[in-house]
């Protein structure tokens, strides 16, 4: 295998001193406050309730309208234009995954299906939210654009098995995703 | 020349032992006269990427991967003497062309070069070759994570493909055989499993047709890739061009945790490696042994694992109640409750039956159990079969002559007649078994086993035997032990534990020594599997001394018994006439 040597990145004398960089923090934690004191800071329009409307009252009012796109809630599976299953259970998030809260069992796609060219797909897919630490590693990995961390955040259950997203449960969280790069295609 | 030379050259030094001086990369090794160079480079520790060539194969050099700088000695002019340096060494001319590795073999004062701009232009263009028609099926290709194809391309590919036009399409997922699947779309021709058809199994089966980028592996018409030696194919198969149709999607290789044991379907005792994850067997491959088994294993002893991983693995101790069922006890009351009945018993009613697959610690304790029971009634079950002349021995138990050796007996299958007539005329009464079905091999019926007093059995998976007993005690398979066995030719070779035996299930090992403790009080007590092989060690001259750690992973050859592997003969031949490496 080939090997990569990574080079630490040098210090500079006030990296190494620290106090810099914590005054750096302090001043970015300043100019937020400021910035909300005057009512200036993102969403604060939508927000705006007890005091000074700089405090959001969770779980009465949610931000959930304000979540970028490249937020990183509960990881799901999706599928593509032609409601193919995007994932070909190759097991890299498995892999990949630092808490191991995936769990995959590989299956063969039946030569009658419309998509039996693609072989793969996964027979049992489990992911499982007590573990997940919301890192994206999955989406990072996955080789064909097909596991996507949503905006769901809100994961809550009675028992350890109601926290256990399942294969058909990954589906609805995930929907369709169109645009994505279709290699399965003709053209591959 | 004139001068009186003090020291002799070294390439005087080197023929003296029929070796020649070779400089890898700079640094000047000796090595047999006649080896090719990419084992030299092998030899200096320095990596020749290659997918044609394999050492127990004939080299055709047709994937040009192996390309490597190559240099000698200028020819001196005529008249003139060759020229040596200081250090005894001519110097060298570097060829401005490439050459392969794998088919040339070195000469005296030869030099190689394994990296340089040439040789790495060289790889560089010969990778980007592969690619240009292989298709993006790493997620989907059981091969990714064990592929000489992406580990290559990782090393010496471009991170970016420069063709712009569609690429050849193939046929892909074709049913060749029963156990092998074959990609075309992902085959880099390298002919690997035509060669091995053809020059290993013996059955030419595969062949390629078409030219240039359009050229197809395929089966030869009216053919079908069915050998027993097939799946070995998929082995050497630098590509996922060939799969397992049993290990198709089962499980990415990169989880399995590989385990080196030997195979126990026959008195061969081919080396393996147990590849699993958790407590599971996702497949067995076979491991280079040149005294054993080559680099080959049949498909039908690989393939024969799945009943480990059965849902219906005995995990309990039994005891049949007086109605006639058999009721979950712990493993000290089943113990205990055998040792009982079996102390009323005269030494001549009771006999014991082992199996040719058990282990050399196993057997031995056995032994003792039978001096135990002061009984001499100690048998095996034969299994014969008919040899096929390559790697499946006509013995398919793995340890007859482990047997023979620890019980001191020309035939360890002897007094089997005896006892079956025996327990059929109700002479013996009771009959303790260990890892045999006595009604399949062994030729006992359900009303023989009706006669006995108490039947105690060791089963990994319920049988009409295990049905039959009074105390069933649920034992470990092959992959979940440690131990030694002796192969036909008298190599003592090692079983690696995988996996652990289903919980409460035990080593068989521990099963014998826990009766033998029962019954006799005084017994020596062991608490390791060490502790029984140096048991053996002083009991059994031919295990003198032997360690698990001194048998390793390759064996050792204990005895001869005159027995020989056909394969390897084979191939012993085949090295001689030089047409491989070997
Ligand atoms: S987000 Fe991270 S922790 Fe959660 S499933 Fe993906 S890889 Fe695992
Ligand atoms: S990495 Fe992507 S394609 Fe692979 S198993 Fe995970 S979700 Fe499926
Ligand atoms: S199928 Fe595999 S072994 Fe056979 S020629 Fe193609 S790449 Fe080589
Ligand atoms: S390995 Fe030398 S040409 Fe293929």
């Amino acid at each position: 295998m080939a090997f990569i040597k990574i080079k630490r990145p040098e210090l500079s004398l006030s990296d190494k001193l620290y106090i810099p960089a914590i005054f750096k923090g302090l001043w970015l934690t300043f100019k937020h406050a400021v910035k909300s004191v005057r009512g200036k800071s993102i969403g604060s329009k939508d927000l705006a309730s007890s005091g000074l409307g700089i405090t959001m009252q969770y779980p009465e009012q949610k931000w959930d309208e304000h979540l970028p796109e490249y937020y990183r809630g509960v990881p799901a599976l999706v599928t593509d234009e032609q409601d193919r299953e995007r994932c070909v259970s190759c097991q890299l998030c498995e892999f990949i995954c630092p808490p191991k809260a995936i769990k995959i069992i590989p299956g063969e796609i039946p030569s009658d299906d419309e998509w039996a060219k693609v072989e793969k797909r996964p027979k049992e897919f489990e992911i499982d939210m007590t573990r997940c630490i919301y890192c994206g590693m999955c989406e990072e990995v996955c080789p064909e654009q097909a596991i996507y961390l949503r905006q769901d955040y809100a994961v809550t259950g009675l028992t350890r098995e109601e926290m256990v997203n399942d294969k058909k449960r990954l589906y609805e969280i995930g929907g369709k995703r169109v645009g994505l790069v279709n290699k399965w295609n003709e053209l591959k | 020349m004139s001068e009186a030379t003090t020291e002799k050259l070294p390439k005087d030094v080197a023929a003296e032992d029929g070796m020649v001086n070779v400089q890898v990369d700079g640094n000047w090794i000796q090595v047999p006269k006649g080896t090719r160079m990419i084992e030299a480079c092998k030899i200096a520790e320095k990596e020749v990427p290659h997918y044609c060539y394999h050492p127990k194969l004939s080299s055709p050099g047709n994937c040009r991967m192996c390309l490597v700088q190559m240099g000698m000695p200028p020819r001196p002019a005529p008249g003139e003497d060759p020229k040596f340096k200081d250090d005894g060494f001519q110097e060298i001319g570097w060829m401005p062309r490439p050459v392969i590795a794998c088919a040339n073999t070195v000469a005296e004062n030869m030099g190689i070069r394994t990296t340089g701009e040439l040789v790495e232009s060289c790889r560089h263009g010969v990778m980007e070759f592969l690619l240009i028609n292989h298709p993006l099926d790493c997620p989907i290709c059981d091969q990714a994570g064990e592929c000489s194809l992406q580990e290559f391309s990782v090393e010496h590919g471009r991170g970016n493909s420069r063709f712009v036009d569609n690429k050849v399409k193939k046929p892909k997922n074709v049913d060749i055989g029963p156990r092998i699947r074959l990609d075309d779309e992902r085959c880099i021709m390298c002919s690997r499993c035509i060669r091995f058809m053809d020059e290993v199994a013996d059955d030419p089966a595969l062949g390629f047709t078409d030219r240039g980028t359009h050229t197809t592996l395929t089966v030869h018409p009216g053919h079908r890739l069915d050998s027993n030696y097939s799946l070995n194919t998929a082995d050497i198969c630098p590509v996922g061009a060939l799969t397992s149709n049993d290990f198709r999607f089962q499980m990415r290789v990169w989880f399995l945790k590989e385990t080196k044991s030997i195979d126990t379907n026959c008195g061969t005792g081919s080396n393996t490696v147990i590849w699993t994850r958790g407590s599971e067997i996702f497949r067995v491959t076979p491991r280079e042994n040149n005294e054993v088994n080559s680099c080959w294993m049949p498909d039908s002893h690989r393939l024969n694992f799945h009943y480990v991983n059965s849902e219906a693995r005995l995990n309990t101790p039994m005891i049949r109640n007086t109605s006639g069922t058999h009721e979950a006890a712990t493993w000290a009351d089943s113990i205990q409750k055998a040792a009982e009945v079996l102390r009323i018993h005269q030494p001549g009613e009771i006999a014991i039956i082992g199996s040719g697959k058990q282990t050399n610690e196993e057997l031995f304790l056995l032994g003792k159990l039978a001096e135990a029971l002061e009984t001499d009634l100690l048998t095996l079950v034969p299994r014969m079969g008919e040899s096929d002349g390559k790697l499946v021995a006509a013995d398919r138990n793995a340890n007859t002559t482990g047997a023979t050796l620890l019980w001191d007996t020309e035939d360890p299958y002897a007094k089997l007649d005896a006892i079956r007539e025996g327990v059929r005329s109700k002479k013996i009464k009771t009959l303790v078994v260990f890892y045999e079905n006595l009604l399949e091999e062994a030729g006992f019926k359900e009303e023989d086993l009706a006669n006995l007093n108490l039947l105690v059995s060791n089963h990994i998976l319920p049988n009409g035997t295990a049905k039959n007993s009074h105390i069933v005690l649920p034992g470990a398979a092959f992959a979940e032990k440690r131990g030694s066995m002796v192969n036909i030719t008298g190599r003592l070779q090692r079983l690696n534990k995988a996996i652990e035996p289903p919980a409460g299930a035990m080593d068989d090992w521990e099963i014998i020594r826990d009766l033998i403790a029962a019954l006799d009080k005084k017994a020596a007590p062991l608490y390791l599997i060490e502790d029984v092989l140096k048991a053996i060690g002083a009991a059994v001259p031919a295990f003198e001394e032997q360690t698990f750690s001194k048998i390793g992973d390759q064996g050792i050859q204990i005895t001869v018994t005159g027995q020989t592997i056909p394969l390897l003969d084979k191939e012993h031949q085949r090295i001689e006439r030089g047409e491989i490496v070997g």
